[in-house]
């Protein structure tokens, strides 16, 4: 009998690779304390930079950073990019927004993502804050943080991004 | 400086790929489908199995597709002792290069046999067809040892 299918032109090919990560001493104590609902940076004892997530030394300099900085849930739009095309296997539907964010007290931005906004009007300086899932679904995960979502605050020049002390600004 | 707990945690990273295959290559896996493997010639007369688009020596774009046995024989093998997750059997087996009757270049695939000492250069093998055959190369669920 003859086979009255379509002929091949295409073959599903997926690869995936799996790790056991291991996070080193100095992101063990920020995960945590981020278990906690706390961010906590590690500020480098010679360029006085703080870094978060910590990896435990300063890159710049090459010595150990151990003294632990808590931080606020308020940062700073650093930059963004609105994602409109679908990532496969991940259920975030587009248009959303993914940023680089300065915490407050921090030097060096992390990547999350943003919501509750309006994507057109999120700009380079514009104050964020983190919006957390309920505490009893708090684990060793950034993702403690649903999203961070505008707050009502100037805008940060853009010389002052990632130079705020924990205290904030404006408001 | 606090002491901090050991975290740990399994992750994995997945790539979704599709592949378009071409024309060639999607006449052979369709030929899979259907339980027949083709080759292709080349410019010197060569049948070479899987086809591949174009002539190794003059590079031009190879059509002239040809069908080839579903036996063959083993030109050269490596012994898995120890399957790893990704392999096509669970069972110690064998990779072989097999020449196919009417190919004329050995393709690689892997070969059934209880034991290291059932297979050697020469062996005559034939393929087993999967249950069900979807275009791929997995159609051929392993070669198994014939005729001794």
């Amino acid at each position: 009998m003859s086979d009255q299918r379509e002929p091949i032109t295409g073959i599903d090919v997926p690869i995936s690779l799996k790790y056991n990560f291991t996070a080193g001493a100095g992101p063990a104590r920020f995960l945590s304390q981020v278990r906690k609902g706390v961010l906590t940076g590690q500020r480098c004892p010679r360029c006085e930079q703080v870094y978060i997530p910590p990896r435990g030394s300063c890159a710049a300099c090459g010595v150990p950073t151990e003294e632990e900085v808590v931080l606020a849930d308020k940062a700073t739009v650093q930059s963004f990019t609105i994602v409109s095309i679908p990532i496969p296997t991940n259920p975030i539907e587009p248009p959303y927004i993914i940023a680089n964010l300065v915490a407050d007290g921090a030097n060096i931005s992390f990547i999350h993502l943003m919501s509750d906004c309006v994507n057109e009007e999120v700009r380079i300086g514009q104050r964020v804050q983190a919006v957390w899932k309920p505490e009893e679904e708090w684990d060793y995960a950034m993702d403690n943080i649903r999203y961070f979502t505008p707050i009502d605050e100037p805008d940060v020049p853009a010389d002052k991004i990632g130079k705020l002390p924990v205290s904030g600004w404006g408001a | 400086m606090p002491e901090s707990e050991i975290l740990n945690q399994a992750f994995e990273l997945g790539y979704t790929y599709t592949r378009s295959t071409g024309p060639v290559v999607g006449r052979f896996l369709t030929g899979l489908r259907d339980q027949q493997i083709v080759g292709i010639r080349a410019s010197d007369g060569r049948v070479v199995v899987p086809p591949m688009e174009y002539d190794p020596d003059t590079a031009e774009a190879l059509s002239e597709f040809v069908d080839v046995s579903d036996e063959g024989e083993v030109v050269s093998w490596a012994w898995v002792k120890h399957p790893r997750e990704a392999h096509p059997s669970s069972q110690p087996f064998a990779w072989a290069m097999i020449r196919l009757d009417g190919a004329d270049v050995p393709m690689v695939h892997w070969v059934r046999a209880k034991d290291e000492s059932d297979i050697r250069c020469g062996s005559r093998v034939r393929a087993r067809w999967a249950d069900e055959t979807v275009g791929f190369i997995t159609d051929i669920a392993g070669f198994e040892l014939v005729g001794e």
